[in-house]
């Protein structure tokens, strides 16, 4: 490695930064992301200039193998799918980290120092968690094994068995680089990814995938040190940091402890709150009184869930909007910060659907205006509005919500009167200024649309 | 020399953490999805890592070492290339009706 070939790693990984702060604004974020791939093209062409006895035949051949793989990819999947593609890519990730620390490992030509063995420890054992970690997490989300807790007794302690075994093999190699205890330990982290992620269930998963986006960074990071790669260490550092960071978000809003999260078991204990013997009764309404309630409205506040996502109902749920800013009526959305399955889920699918972002509100910015707000519409949502939040004891105590009790008419769309992700009843549904509008999300915001046009 | 170079790519880690850390706490949380696409692409930075085991060793072309990276190119790529793409495509549905 040349002054050149340093300078050229010092531009490209200013470029990856500024690809990230180019997302404080959806409007210079477009900017941002040609900045990153500007920077990647230059990290690569560097590398490529290293005058090396590469084989450039086979890199190219596996560079356009997988370039138009994941072009196809990216320009197929749909928005409500993102999770599981952001899930498998965390796993290609963590596959590619394993693999290059093996191929040093099997290099001959190297020789490895005792801190590089250190440093090869850390990159394999953290690509090879978050390879088989992801997977799951990729299963669970799109639905191909249940996503619901797995609970056995002695999770824990198998799981520290494990990662006792895999640090015993991690000395061995260090102190003898053998071969086999380097492959018995990645063994050992596959498992652990394995069981790690298994036990983890529904409601959880945004941490999960924000925490594995965080690992593969570290990933990252672990085999720049192995190099000796400046641009490695940087973008990785910066890709695991932007991870924690989401983890944390997502667990403050669930009042989750990471710790607690990594556990496992939430949503899996069936609370049998003493109110759910006796039955207690809702109102429900026709599209017709809905549509009435709304254009007599003036103030509207949408809150959207996963719900909507499912049905598919965000592009129908758009034209309701724009019939009744056509009214004049002030519309706008309320988004929750765990609303979807990934961190900002929900903002990518109403984008999707053309609505203004600056019609979309984050929790904090919005709370506020409820109490001067004539009708709350929920849609697709349940936990996020639960009051049950602000009591002790509840599952959910202590999750900040949106305060849609405190509007003048709630108005919920929901499949059928059952419980949320959190397992939990929810009062709100039983009180006397709230109208439950049961029905396929899709299905009754078009009936609703037709209703309006009908008034 | 060894010790001073791992100093040196400490200090490195350290101080990008600390960038990472800041920039990122400045992203709007209406972008946290593409932000996690973005950052999908950009760990497809291990290509570099890949790229450097692709050699040519005492004539031979298909060592363990050069087959194992040319995988890991195989899938870095893919995060590089679809990660952009698909970030792409989610900025340009925020930005259609920013008018």
């Amino acid at each position: 490695m040349n002054t050149l070939n340093l300078s050229c790693y010092l531009v490209a990984a200013i470029l990856i930064i500024l690809a990230l702060r180019g997302l404080s604004s959806p409007v210079t974020s477009r900017r941002g992301n040609y900045f990153g791939m500007l920077g990647m093209a230059i990290a690569i062409i560097t590398t490529f200039v290293m005058n090396q006895a590469f084989v450039f035949w086979l890199i190219g051949v596996a560079i356009i193998l997988g370039g138009l793989i994941g072009l196809i990819v990216a320009k197929k999947v749909h928005m409500t799918k993102m999770p599981e593609l952001v899930a498998l890519m965390h796993s290609f990730v963590g596959l590619a980290a394993m693999l290059i620390a093996f191929a040093s490992i099997f290099n001959l030509s190297n020789e490895h120092s005792t801190t590089q063995r250190v440093e090869l420890f850390l990159g394999s054992f953290i690509g090879a968690i978050t390879f088989t970690a992801s997977l799951v997490a990729f299963g669970k989300l799109s639905g191909k094994f249940a996503s619901k807790t797995i609970i056995f007794k002695g999770q824990h302690l198998l799981n520290l068995v494990i990662f006792v075994a895999m640090l015993i093999f991690g000395m061995i190699f260090f102190v003898y680089e053998s071969h086999v205890a380097f492959i018995l330990m990645n063994c050992c982290a596959l498992i652990l990814g394995i069981t790690l992620i298994v036990p983890i269930g529904g409601a959880d998963m945004p941490v999960v995938v924000s925490m594995l986006n965080s690992y593969s960074g570290w990933a990252a990071a672990g085999i720049g040190f192995t190099l000796n790669n400046s641009v490695l260490i940087i973008a990785g550092a910066c890709v695991g940091s932007s991870g924690a960071i989401l983890s944390y978000i997502m667990c403050k809003s669930m009042n989750r402890s990471i710790v607690s999260v990594l556990l496992g078991g939430f949503g899996s204990e069936v609370v049998q709150d003493d109110l759910g013997a006796e039955k207690k009764s809702h109102k429900t309404g026709s599209a017709a009184d809905v549509a009435y309630l709304m254009s007599s409205s003036d103030n509207i506040i949408i809150i959207p869930g996963y719900g909507l996502a499912v049905a598919r109902a965000q592009h129908a749920l758009q034209e309701l909007t724009h019939k009744l800013i056509e009214k004049n009526i002030n519309v706008r959305y309320a988004i929750h910060p765990v609303a979807g399955r990934m961190p900002g889920h929900m903002n990518v699918l109403l984008a999707e659907a053309d609505v203004p972002y600056d019609q979309v509100f984050e929790m904090d910015d919005i709370n506020n205006d409820f109490s001067e707000t004539d009708l709350v519409f929920v849609i697709g949502a349940n936990d996020v509005i639960n009051p049950a939040a602000k009591k002790p004891g509840s599952a959910i105590f202590g999750m900040p919500i949106l305060e849609a009790q405190k509007a003048k008419t709630i108005i919920i769309n929901k499949r059928t009167m059952g419980v949320g992700y959190a397992g939990l009843d929810n009062e709100l549904f039983y009180d006397d200024k709230t109208m439950m509008f049961l029905g396929d999300a899709k299905v009754c915001v078009e009936d609703l649309i037709k209703a309006i046009d009908d008034l | 020399m060894e010790e001073i170079l791992t100093v040196q790519n400490i200090t490195i880690f350290v101080l990008a953490v600390f960038v990472g850390f800041h920039v990122v706490w400045n992203v709007t949380p209406a972008l946290h999805t593409p932000l996690m696409s973005v950052t999908n692409a950009i760990s497809g930075i291990v290509i570099v890592g890949a790229i450097l085991q692709v050699v040519e060793i005492d004539g031979n072309i298909f060592s363990l070492s050069s087959i194992l990276g040319t995988i890991s190119i195989f899938f870095a790529s893919i995060n590089i290339f679809g990660g952009f793409m698909v970030t792409q495509r989610m900025l340009d549905m925020f930005k259609k009706k920013s008018k």
